[in-house]
Formats: C-alpha cells, structure tokens, sequence
C-alpha cells in the first residue's frame, strides 16, 4: 500500500513537471530567456512520435502532391495525381490509366499548384484535397482516407488553370479560374484579335457532400482579362468568391511590358449565390464543350473515365449585381480573405504597397452605387469607396497573405525574399523574416478558414543556390518553417520539397490520422478481374489476349509456373494481393514488359500488359521487400514459338 | 437460507458471460506489431482481437510449421465446452432455487463448486495440451525450422498463464472477462455455501428452540 501511495505521488511529481514544461513551452515567444528551447527542439518530432500537422505541399512542375510532416518537416508520401508515377504504377497500370485521360487524350503530365483541404462551417474537416492541374485544366481530388486520388475532372473553356482550386466554406464549390483568357468556345482566328474576343472562364464545381463527386456547375465567362488568383468569402462574406486580374491591357503579347501598363488591374467580386439561384432556376446556356471526368472506385480498385459533352455558361451581364471590379494597384497575385471575412488583400505583385478592401464597405459601395465606371458592363466600384486601409511600404513584390487567426497577417515578398507580418485593421508592420531565397506562397495551417491553426507558418521558395549541398545545375526548391507563436516570427527549419513547392495546405493530424485507412477488405474487392480465392487462380486465353488471374500473399505467388503463353501474345497480368494486414503490400514485375511494376495494397487488384517478344523462360518477381521470403517470393513463364500448340497450364507446388 | 440461494442463482447466472465474453486471450506483439496480434478463445471457438488476426497469425505461423488456428468443428471442446456450462448454469439454478425454499442444505452448494471447480481444472488442462500439441506438432517441411543453441529443434507452445518471449514476438497469456465472470460467479456460490451454512444452523436452531 506504502509503495502504492508513493508511485501515486511520483506520477503527480511527473504530471506538475510535464506541465510545467507546457508551461515554457507556451511561454515561448515572448521572453527568450536562456531556458528558451532552441530551433532544434521545436523541430524535433522524437523517433516513433507524430508530427502536430500534416502539410500537403505541392510538388508544382512534378504534377504530384507530397506529404509532409509539420514541425519536423519529414516527407511521408508523394500521392501521384497529373503525373505518371512508375513506383506506385499511376497512369501504368490498366486501372488508373483512365485518370488521366483529357479531351486531348491520355497527358501523362501537368503542373500541380494550389492544394486546398475540404471545408464544414469555414473550418477544415479533412475529408478531401483539391488540387489544380495547370497546364491542361483539370481539378483533381485526393481522398484523406486512402491518400489517394480518386477523381480528376477536366475544365473546358480554360487554359492555364491558375486560380484554383479554393473551396467555399462548406466546399459547395471548388473553384477554378483560367489564367489566359482564350476564344470561347475555341476557333481558329488571327491573336491579334484577342482584345474584347478572348474570354476568361471561372468555373464553379460542385462537390457532393456525400461522396465528393464533382460536377461542374456552371461557368462564368468573365471579360478577358487573365485570372491568376482566388479566394472564397467566409463568414459574413460567404456566399462571394474574389479573383485577382492582371493583362486588363488585354494584351497578347510582350506582356511582362504590356500588361504591365495600367495603374490598377482588379479583384473581381462574383455573388456565386445570385449566379446559383439564376441558374438554378433554368438561367444560363448549355453549350457544347468536351471534357474528361474521370473516377477512381476503391471497390472496383479501377477508374472510369467519361467524356462530357456540354457545359453551363453564365455571362455576367444575364445577373444584374452578381459581378463587380475592386480597382486593385498592379497586376495583383494573390487574393486572401482574413478568417473574419472582412478583409480582401490584394497582393499587387509589382506594387510597393498592399491593398487592402473591406467587404462591408464593398456592399456599401454597391449599394450605394459608387461606380468609377465600368468594364464590359461590370461595374467597377471606386476605388477609394472599399479601401480598408494600405500597409505602406511592407516590402517588394507582395505575392500571397495568409491569417493566423490573432488579428494578424503573414505576406511573402517575392523580390524582397522575405515574410512580412503585419497587423489586420492598424495595417503597421510588426516584423520580418528573410527568406532563401524569392519565396512564392506561403501556408499557415488552416489559413484559407474561419479557424487557422496560427502556431506555424511555411514559407514555399523557389531558389536554393547555396543553401544546401550543390547537386549539379539543378537544386532543390525548399521549404522554410516559422515559429509564429510569439510576437516575432523564428525560422525553426529549412528543408528541401519535390518539383517546386507551390503551395501547401497544411491541418491538424489528429483530424485526419484517424480516418487513414489500413488496408482494402478483400471481400469488398470488386474488381472484374480479381482472385478472391487462390482456387480461382487461373490463366484464360481468348485470342492472342491471355488474362492471368493471380493471387499473392506472402510469399508466393499463384500460379507461379505458367506455360504456354505464344510470342505475339498480350498478356494480361490480374494480381489480387491476398494480405489483409497493415502495410503488407507486394509489387510484382515481368522482365521485358514495356511499363512499370504493380505496388498493390492489401485486399487490392492491379493489372499490367505484357506482350512477349521472344521465345524464353522469363521470370517474373515481387518488387516490395514483403517478408522473410521476399527473394523467394518469384515464378517463371514459359514463352513457345507463335505457332506452337502447347496447352495452357499453370501451377504453384507442383 | 433465501439470501443464500439468491446468491447462488446470481453466481451460476454470471457462468452466462462466457457465451458472450472471450474466456482466454493470447497476444502476441512484435516491433513490427505495434498494434499486437491476438486471440480471443470463447469456448465455443477461437476469435480475432482484430478483424483478419487469425489471419495474420496464420500467415505468420506458416513460416515454422505451426497448424492453422482451429475452426470450430475441428474441436470437440468448442461444441462440448457450451453444453457443459449451460448444464451446470442449469444445474446451479435449480439447486439455488431449491436452497432458496428450503428443500435442500448448503452442501448442494458447495458440491456445485467442487464440480465446477474439477470441472475448470480439466478444461484448462485440456487447453494446455492443446497448446502443447499446436506448439509442438509442427510440419517437418516448415520454412524455417529453428533450434535452440543445444540444437533441439524449437516449439512455440504459447504460456497457459502469463508472458514469453518467443522469437521476435511477446507473447502474453491472460484470462479474458468471460473468465472473470465465471471467477466472480464462482466465489459468489462459495459465498452462497458459507451463508447458507449459517441460515440453514440458524433455522435448525430456531425449529430446536421451538419444538
């Protein structure tokens, strides 16, 4: 009983000690007394721990989207989503071929930009990403419980796919704006006729609730401008979605000179409720447009892709009151919204100040009808008459701002390589960081919602030079994480990305971990060509195409002797993988066949073609280091001559 | 003696838990097995911890020759073991019904016990040669047959009660809640003895003081 007692008074010792650490911990920022733990602690996420944070970090001109841990800044996982990726066999295997299948048929590639995570009630719930394909536009979705991508739907009328893809705060709609305004719908006419012919299109995708299918709405079809950034009303501005322009000039070419003219470019202001409503109740024109939908089902383990034929356009004008222009100095980039919903800023990348409009005064102004004139029809509100105030000489080239939800704002400054933070509503500059070096975006989990998570900010940079050990000609872009806790920002960490980091979105783990999924059920394997049971193992010939059903569980696979295949053949390798234990997967590879490996997931199904060239014995093995009995884990096919008239056969043991 | 045979009523109703809790649980966890691997025994068959451990435990097993974990009509014990306990649950209602009118002295009581006590002590030791023999009786082509530095061949007979290390796995034996309740339902109709003792002396001593 004594030594009860004492071991209870012990575990109260070490409780008052842990908190007490809290305690200091919390207390960080503001005194930073020789107690104050270092950088490196706070980075420090000890062997076997969690990371606080996930951060989903593009990979920008790799078209795939990794997976970061915050603080420790570890990469967990690169989900392939536009780009072919041969380790995980996306866009090799005959299941998610389909993913990536365009109106211009299979692009292999694009350039992924601006992830943004689900939203309920303006905060994050952690259900799905959205990210944009650039290049050839199209807005994918990862699934947060497979991280995986599960659906890619293509954006007509758009090209250069830029400001997108920002939720609303119930993710009603995934937004996607084009950057080149382009004819619409596409024609063969001279360019220097793109003045007042060329139109930019923002397309509004609705996510279902439920399942996440997307669908696109409608589209706007805005003068032609080019639409580079957005972001979503919230709160008290829900229901209103701002776009940043630059080209106003409507320049077609030399526009880093010409588009580069005007005083003042716009955010453009569009009420997507008054356009829903209208077109909710018949309004709009159906007009033909093709463009992929392409769907991953993690039942069937396989994507379909369909082509759609036609899509809903809105002009502004058909909406009285749905659109306006907010006068905004040189070629703004980004275009943030603070978690209150009352605050627009503009970054006018080539402006010395930031702007910043307040929403009430907008609808003020609307109101009360202070208009500087017009653009197409679109009413152009003063400029004066929304200005929420000007943080005055901040620093060079404003790119993008971000909220930590405390009343204050982050701003990364391209040409002067810093973070500027400063205060929403006295706009006075508080601090500043460096960065290394030219930092694009920047990401403060749960920025884009009513509710960041203001303990970090991740600012994106798109030159290294000497930051980290020379690899050739080409260097990594990297990642730079803040301590933004305290009244000034601290770098903590440095650390390299994939492609160019072109923006993140970045939540709390313990939303997500939860949901993450262990394995695929092998009784709710759909697949049309899947072994559910080693008995059914089988090799079937229908022509010169032979399916080969094959399970395999470690560490075999069946059959792994099969004979009489032909040369000329195109074999079609079916593999069910049979575990059903957390992070068993196997891969499977044939020597010769002209694609990737197979990596397949517990309970999952994949398939690969092989078309055999000669006449062998050729091997095949598993490529995921499995089990003791991984370099056991491997077969034999046996290839005959083209006319041979060996019998099909297949064994495993005998 | 009625609050004695309420008790017992109670005590040989908690035996019912064993047809709905596990009786036994054996562990097992590795570095790769975080979440540990494991076996709920019933006594009418053998369950996963977790939906695919059986399995897993299987798949695992299959490298040193170890038999697949038995289905339940591969085992006499899994189709006898419920008769048994519902005939003494049985049993030991009638008897604290019986004791609860008087019919019949705190002595029945205690011969439940007794029974079920023998009864108990044979089941486990039936389970322990199961074990043995599932540990033991391994296939001669297994995949890996380990010796242990004397070169005798290895056996994996899990402990009956208590941790073992067995290769990279820990392995942890332990009474499950069916067991509890019956532990519990038991000592209850030890109790139902013991104060059935004093009712019954007691009603004799009054009948004495009153003829």
């Amino acid at each position: 009983m004594k030594r009860i007692l004492s071991n209870i008074a012990m575990l109260a010792l070490l409780a008052g000690f842990i908190s007490s650490c809290n305690n200091s911990e919390s207390n960080k920022n503001g005194n930073r007394g020789a107690l104050a733990s270092s950088a490196a602690e706070k980075v420090y996420v000890a062997p076997g721990e969690h990371d606080e944070y996930y951060a989903f970090i593009s990979g920008g001109f790799s078209g795939q989207l990794s997976v970061y841990g915050l603080p420790s800044g570890r990469l967990f996982k690169v989900i392939p989503v536009f780009s072919q990726d041969p380790e995980k066999a996306w866009g090799y295997n005959e299941e998610t071929k389909p993913m990536l299948n365009t109106s211009h048929g299979f692009v292999p590639w694009d350039d992924a930009h601006h992830p943004d995570i689900s939203q309920t009630s303006g905060e994050l719930d952690g259900r799905w990403v959205f990210i944009n394909g650039n290049n050839t536009p199209r807005i994918a979705k990862i699934d947060l419980t497979t991280f995986e991508t599960t659906e890619i739907i293509e954006v007509p009328n758009s090209a250069g796919n830029h400001s997108s893809s920002f939720v609303t705060e119930n993710t009603e709609y995934v937004v996607a704006g084009t950057r080149f305004s382009v004819p619409v719908p596409q024609r063969d006419m001279p360019i220097s006729e793109y003045k007042g012919n060329f139109e930019g299109a923002l397309s509004f995708i609705s996510v279902d609730p439920e399942d996440g299918g997307m669908d696109i709405k409608f589209q706007l079809l805005m003068p032609g401008f080019d639409y580079d950034l957005s972001h979503p009303g919230r709160g008290k501005s829900h229901g209103w979605f701002f776009f940043t322009t630059y080209n106003t000039e409507e320049a077609n070419s030399l526009l880093e000179v010409n588009a580069s003219q005007n005083d003042k470019d716009f955010i453009a202001a569009v009420n997507w409720k008054a356009i829903e409503e209208y077109v909710n109740n018949g309004g709009g024109k159906k007009m033909p447009a093709r463009y992929a939908h392409n769907v991953y089902n993690d039942e069937t383990h396989t994507a379909t892709s369909t082509m759609k034929e036609e899509v809903l356009v809105v002009r502004p004008e058909e909406v009285p009151g749905a659109v306006y222009f907010l006068p905004t100095p040189k070629s703004p980039h980004g275009c943030d919204v603070d978690p209150s919903g009352e605050y627009i800023v503009g970054n006018g990348k080539l402006s010395a100040d930031l702007t910043v409009h307040s929403f009430t005064k907008m609808l003020d102004a609307i109101e009360n009808e202070k208009f500087d004139g017009e653009a197409y029809g679109i009413p152009i509100l003063n400029f004066e008459d929304v200005l929420a105030g000007t943080v005055s000489q901040p620093g060079l080239g404003p790119l993008h701002t971000e909220f930590d939800g405390e009343g204050n704002a982050y701003t990364t400054f391209f040409i002067s390589s810093e973070v500027v933070k400063w205060k929403l509503g006295s706009w006075e500059v508080v601090d500043r960081q460096p960065c290394y070096y030219s930092v694009g975006h920047l990401m403060i989990p749960g920025g884009n919602s009513r509710k960041p998570f203001g303990d970090y900010v991740v600012a994106m940079n798109k030159i290294t030079k000497d930051r980290y050990l020379p690899t050739g000609p080409e260097v990594t872009q990297s990642a730079q994480l803040y301590d933004i806790s305290g009244d000034k920002m601290e770098l903590l960490l440095d650390f390299p990305t994939i492609g160019e980091p072109h923006y993140a979105a970045g939540i709390a783990a313990d939303i997500v971990k939860k949901n993450s999924r262990k394995i695929f059920k092998l009784d709710e394997n759909k697949h049309e060509y899947a072994t559910l049971s080693p008995a059914d193992a089988r090799v079937e010939r229908d022509g010169n195409e032979v399916h080969i059903y094959m399970s395999m569980i470690r560490s075999h696979f069946t059959p792994d002797n099969i004979e009489g295949i032909k040369v000329g053949d195109k074999v079609y390798f079916h593999v069910t993988n049979h575990e059903q234990d957390y992070d068993v997967p196997h891969g499977i590879s044939m020597i010769g066949a002209n694609t990737s490996e197979l990596l397949i997931m517990p309970g999952q199904t994949e398939t690969f073609v092989w078309e055999p060239k000669q006449v062998g014995v050729w091997p095949f093995y598993c490529t995921d280091f499995c089990s003791a009995l991984h370099q056991e884990m491997q077969g034999y096919v046996r290839v005959s001559p083209a006319d041979s008239d060996i019998e099909l056969s297949w064994s495993l043991g005998e | 003696m009625k609050k004695a045979g309420i008790i017992m009523i109670i005590g040989s109703l908690l035996l019912l838990g064993l047809f709905k809790f596990p009786l036994w649980s054996i562990m097992l966890g590795a570095p790769q097995y975080p979440d540990p691997l494991g076996m709920n025994i019933f006594i009418d068959g053998i369950e996963g911890a977790s939906e695919f451990d059986i399995q897993n435990i299987d798949g695992l097993n299959h490298y040193i020759g170890m038999k697949t974990i038995p289905k339940p009509e591969e085992m006499w014990e899994f189709s006898t073991f419920p008769m048994v306990i519902g005939s003494m649950v049985f049993l030991g209602v009638i008897i604290g019904f019986l004791g609860f009118l008087g019919k019949i002295n705190h002595w029945w009581f205690i011969g439940w016990f007794l029974s079920m006590s023998v009864l108990g002590i044979l089941g486990m030791y039936d389970f322990n040669l199961w074990l043995i023999e599932y540990g033991t009786d391994l296939d001669p082509n297994a995949i890996m047959k380990m010796t242990h530095p004397d070169g005798t061949p290895m056996t994996y007979k899990p402990p009956l009660f208590g941790h073992q290390k067995m290769l990279n796995f820990d392995v942890d034996s332990w009474p499950h809640t069916g067991a509890y309740f019956m532990f519990i339902g038991m000592m209850l109709t030890l109790a139902a003895f013991f104060i059935g003792k004093r009712e019954w002396n007691s009603k004799a001593i009054v009948k004495k003081s009153t003829q």
